[in-house]
């Protein structure tokens, strides 16, 4: 390809709406390339459908898609096979082997038996090839199903909240899986309810709630434009609450039955003060998340 | 692998894995065939049985005859009880010139049956005796008749029947189960058309018709059923396969409507049973009601179990296949169509 770099996905205001329910309210955005983009927001905010319609499984009220330079709606056979999906329900053949499985889905594609074998390595299954889909543990069925929406070597990957309902150690082996198909070269766009996660994992976020986008912008870029104070948390007793407003930056500082909050936008010589008064033991520093922006641009606090 | 073949082969292999579907498309109709099989074709073999109590050229003449059961007692009142119990029909007493038969009321036919062979060993001895030539002579020969033994008319039956339920459950439970699952949704986002997925379901749906139909004819061709295959049984292929398509359409209907499996399951038994009953797959309709005959005639399975019967034990050849043939490939091709019409990829 030569000059401008295509974008990967181009959505401009997609609607899509359920009787009275706009479940999809006027959604735009662009994912780059290469791009790790996350749409975030709690349950019911819309994520699933506007996935769904990028992908071309839906088709929007209103508004246009343009997925590798293509419409995706109505189904589109030629740009199946450069797109892989992850749908949120664990859609397998029934009483077959996580081999068997991505054979199975390798060859609707028409890929060979080896690459269906690499991605079960990738995806850290390998020594459960021959295990039943039904016998394998929630984070093995999730990234058997991932290796499934990549064994066709897809350009773009869409995966629907891969993390969900995973326990903490699940969740970080699936993150370096993520990382690792994104260090192919490939363009991951994925829901989320995890704000945290996604702080993490992504380039770029789209906020959700209620069918639209809230804001959009890398992780860093959204939570420095809060503006939002830094809270810094002490042991309860280490110094008077007095003492804490006393020092200079501090603009709160309030006390509960186990520790004193300090909240500041100057944390470097309030933490300096506090180094001088010898009261770092147990102090920890919150900075602004995802959760803060959330609530700042929602007046609500964030509940997954 | 091609994705026809792949997703045959998945689907055969989930199968084959399931026991509980292996159990219900194979064993089920065979234990049916089995059951059925040998408790009427006991019945219909067994002579009749009769007490006896004394001896002489009448018990021996009766003996002879080859038609009763002869069971000995030595005590009249013995073998009284047996028939006042209801375990024998009657008892033949002979003491010396004087044969007393005592039948049970209930049984007509066995006890007439029984009065009337030892009344007619009695004429004949008594003719014997005189010494005088028979005046009417009688000549007795069989000859093949339309009405078939049990197994004849079980082993078509059951296999028509075992064919229609699991190619309307396979069909409607893949259905069902692929679109709770996603997986026709994950399909759909492959590049391969929905006419690959259905056929290949029908191809593995034709080959387990086939598997049943060398089964349950395999297992009633063995000595305790003792079924006889006529003519061109092998007409039955071409009967199972349209009969799968037929039933599989149907299945495609139920399965769009269906939103579980135990649903589709459901749904499939309460179609298939009722209809194996009027259709005649069990018991014969001879005996029906004139107006229930003709309400099976609108019934597929129907037309499957006579052409079955007509090729595998009636020794009719390719012209016994027209109606059947034209009545199920007309199911298959309208129900067909109104199932690709409500069929939904997912909920």
């Amino acid at each position: 390809m030569t000059g401008v770099r295509m974008p990967a996905v181009v959505a401009a205001d997609i609607r899509k709406s359920y009787g009275e329910l706009n479940a999809v309210d006027g959604v735009s955005f662009t994912v780059a390339e290469g791009e790790f983009f996350g749409i975030l927001g709690p349950n019911g905010a819309g994520k699933t459908t506007t996935l769904e319609i990028v992908e071309g499984l839906r088709q929007a009220d209103s508004g246009h898609v343009t997925l590798l330079g293509e419409n995706p709606w109505p189904r589109n056979p030629a740009l199946l096979p450069r797109i892989g999906v992850q749908l949120q329900a664990s859609s397998f053949f029934e009483k077959l082997t996580a081999k068997e499985q991505l054979l199975t889905f390798g060859s609707l594609y028409g890929v060979g038996d080896t690459t269906a074998m690499e991605m079960l390595e990738l995806v850290g299954l390998g020594d459960k090839a021959d295990v039943r889909e039904d016998r394998l543990s929630g984070g093995q069925r999730q990234r058997l199903s991932i290796a499934c929406a990549l064994v066709h070597d897809p350009d773009v990957v869409f995966l629907d909240e891969p993390t969900a309902a995973l326990d903490p150690q699940a969740r970080r082996n699936l993150w370096d899986v993520l990382r690792e198909i994104q260090a192919r070269g490939k363009t991951i766009v994925y829901t989320t309810h995890y704000l945290d996660e996604a702080e993490i994992l992504c380039d770029r976020v789209a906020i959700m709630d209620r069918g639209r986008i809230l804001a959009m912008d890398s992780p860093a870029t959204l939570v420095r434009g809060l503006d939002a104070p830094t809270q810094v948390v002490l042991q309860r007793g280490a110094i008077s609450t007095e003492q804490a407003r006393a020092i200079n930056g501090v603009e709160h500082a309030y006390e509960d039955d186990v520790s004193l909050t300090i909240s500041t936008r100057k944390p470097a010589p309030v933490l300096s003060a506090l180094a001088e008064r010898g009261t770092l033991d147990g102090l920890q520093v919150r900075t602004a998340t995802l959760e803060d922006v959330f609530l700042h641009l929602t007046g609500r606090e964030y509940r997954a | 692998m091609t994705a026809f073949t792949s997703l045959a082969t998945a689907m055969v292999k989930g199968f084959l894995r399931d026991r509980m579907a292996v159990f219900f498309t194979f064993l089920f109709p065979l234990m049916f065939l089995v059951v059925f099989g040998l408790i009427f074709n006991g019945g219909g073999g067994d002579r009749t049985g009769v007490a006896v109590v004394g001896d002489g050229p009448v018990v021996t003449a009766l003996e002879q005859a080859g038609v009763l059961e002869l069971r000995r007692f030595d005590d009249p009142d013995a073998a009284e009880r047996q028939v006042r119990d209801g375990d024998l029909p009657a008892a033949v007493v002979v003491r010396g010139h004087d044969v007393g038969v005592v039948y049970a009321a209930s049984d007509q036919v066995a006890s007439g049956t029984v009065v009337g062979i030892v009344s007619g060993v009695v004429d004949k001895a008594n003719l014997a005796a005189t010494g005088a030539p028979p005046t009417f002579s009688l000549r007795a020969r069989s000859v093949e008749d339309a009405s078939l033994k049990p197994i004849q008319f079980l082993a078509p039956g059951i296999l028509s029947w075992a064919v229609s339920i699991s190619g309307v459950s396979g069909a409607a439970l893949t259905l069902a189960a692929w679109r709770k699952k996603q997986v026709l949704r994950r399909i759909r986002l492959a590049p391969v058309g929905p006419t690959t997925v259905l056929s290949s379901r029908v191809l593995v749906s034709v080959g387990t018709a086939l598997v049943q139909g060398a089964l349950f004819v395999g297992v009633a061709l063995t000595p305790p059923f003792g079924l006889r295959l006529n003519g061109q049984w092998w007409l039955a292929v071409p009967l199972l396969v349209l009969g799968t398509t037929a039933f599989f359409a149907i299945g495609m209907l139920v399965g769009a409507f269906a939103r579980t499996e135990e649903s589709a399951n459901g749904a499939a038994n309460l179609l298939v049973m009722p209809m194996a009953f009027l259709s005649g797959s069990f018991f014969p309709l001879e005996d029906a009601p004139a107006w229930l005959r003709t309400v099976s005639n609108a019934l597929p399975l129907r037309h499957m179990n006579d052409g079955m019967l007509d090729v595998l034990v009636r020794g009719k050849g390719v012209e016994a296949l027209l109606l059947p043939s034209a009545v199920l490939l007309g199911f298959t091709l309208v129900v067909g169509f109104v199932a690709a019409k409500v069929f939904r990829w997912e909920d």
